[in-house]
């Protein structure tokens, strides 16, 4: 492969771009593992998803546009592909967790009363 | 019969042969509409629902709206995480916002933008009683995120698509 000098008016905002990128991203996979439960662990993982590939995503038009001499923006076409999928997959996972907790909060009401007394039955009626 | 090519689809199409190609040539443009034409008619069946957009231009104002938010919940949910929210506690919760849009194409570009904005993500949509539920990251006070969402966004997208 042919690697050119970059100039450094286009070198300087796409090393930026790459590099506030990378922090976000990094943020929010770091709060991936730092939030306390499923439902904020799922808002993470979106900075990267969102702004962190956008800022990468620039700074490789900038890079490729320079390179190649003429202006190359196909990257545009990644960012629709990741907002127009985003929404199916969080609502799948979040469907998932909402049914999970249910039914965990369904089984704990069930037993409860058959732990302490032995009036199970009673109690899942009147619920 | 002929089945109408629908003009919305066809022009997206078109754009996007021509991007991944990287080109604007005359035969690019040529072969990408008959390959985009045939794709639709041979998709029309499975697509039954068609958009009706009027005032388009609208959609780029929301975009840039939408292009701020996102670099702003960005920020926010990055001080959440690493705890420069001072003392406070942060409180996640849900948040239910009665809709009044209806129409599937806007509630698709409203689901995108709920995605794409950190910190809040769209749980539940019940059509039956017009109710969007969304889980918000760090909820200070419900009805300024209910009002942002139905100025900023529904309004827009209803002016669009309904």
């Amino acid at each position: 492969m042919n690697w050119t000098e970059l100039p450094a008016w286009a070198a300087l905002p796409a090393a930026l771009l790459l590099i506030i990128g990378g922090l976000l991203t990094a943020t929010g996979s770091l709060g991936l593992l730092r939030l306390p439960n499923f439902l904020m662990r799922m808002h993470g993982p979106s900075m990267g998803n969102t702004l962190g590939a956008g800022s990468v995503l620039i700074a490789s038009m900038i890079i490729s546009s320079v390179t190649a001499g003429h202006p190359v923006i196909h990257e545009i076409l990644i960012t629709v592909f990741i907002v127009t999928s985003a929404p199916v997959t969080a609502m799948l996972l979040m469907r998932a967790a909402i049914y999970r907790t249910r039914v965990n909060e369904e089984r704990r009401r069930q037993q409860l009363p058959a732990e302490q007394s032995g009036q199970s039955t009673e109690r899942s009626t009147a619920d | 019969m002929m089945r109408r090519i629908p003009p919305v689809f066809l022009v997206v199409l078109v754009i996007m042969w021509l991007l991944v190609n990287s080109t604007v040539s005359l035969g690019h443009i040529v072969l990408g509409t008959i390959v985009s034409a045939l794709l639709l008619l041979a998709a029309a069946p499975l697509r039954p629902l068609q958009p009706t957009i009027r005032r388009g231009y609208r959609l780029f104002t929301l975009m840039a709206v939408v292009f701020v938010d996102i670099v702003r919940s960005n920020i926010g949910v990055a001080r959440v995480i690493l705890g420069l929210v001072g003392e406070r506690d942060v409180r996640a919760g849900f948040v239910h916002i009665p809709l009044d849009m209806t129409d599937p194409h806007g509630l698709a570009g409203l689901s995108m933008i709920i995605t794409a904005t950190p910190g809040t993500i769209w749980v539940d949509l019940n059509l039956k009683e017009k109710r969007l539920t969304i889980h918000v990251l760090d909820l200070l006070d419900e009805d300024e995120w209910i009002h942002r969402i139905k100025e900023r966004y529904e309004r827009p997208l209803m002016e669009v698509f309904e």
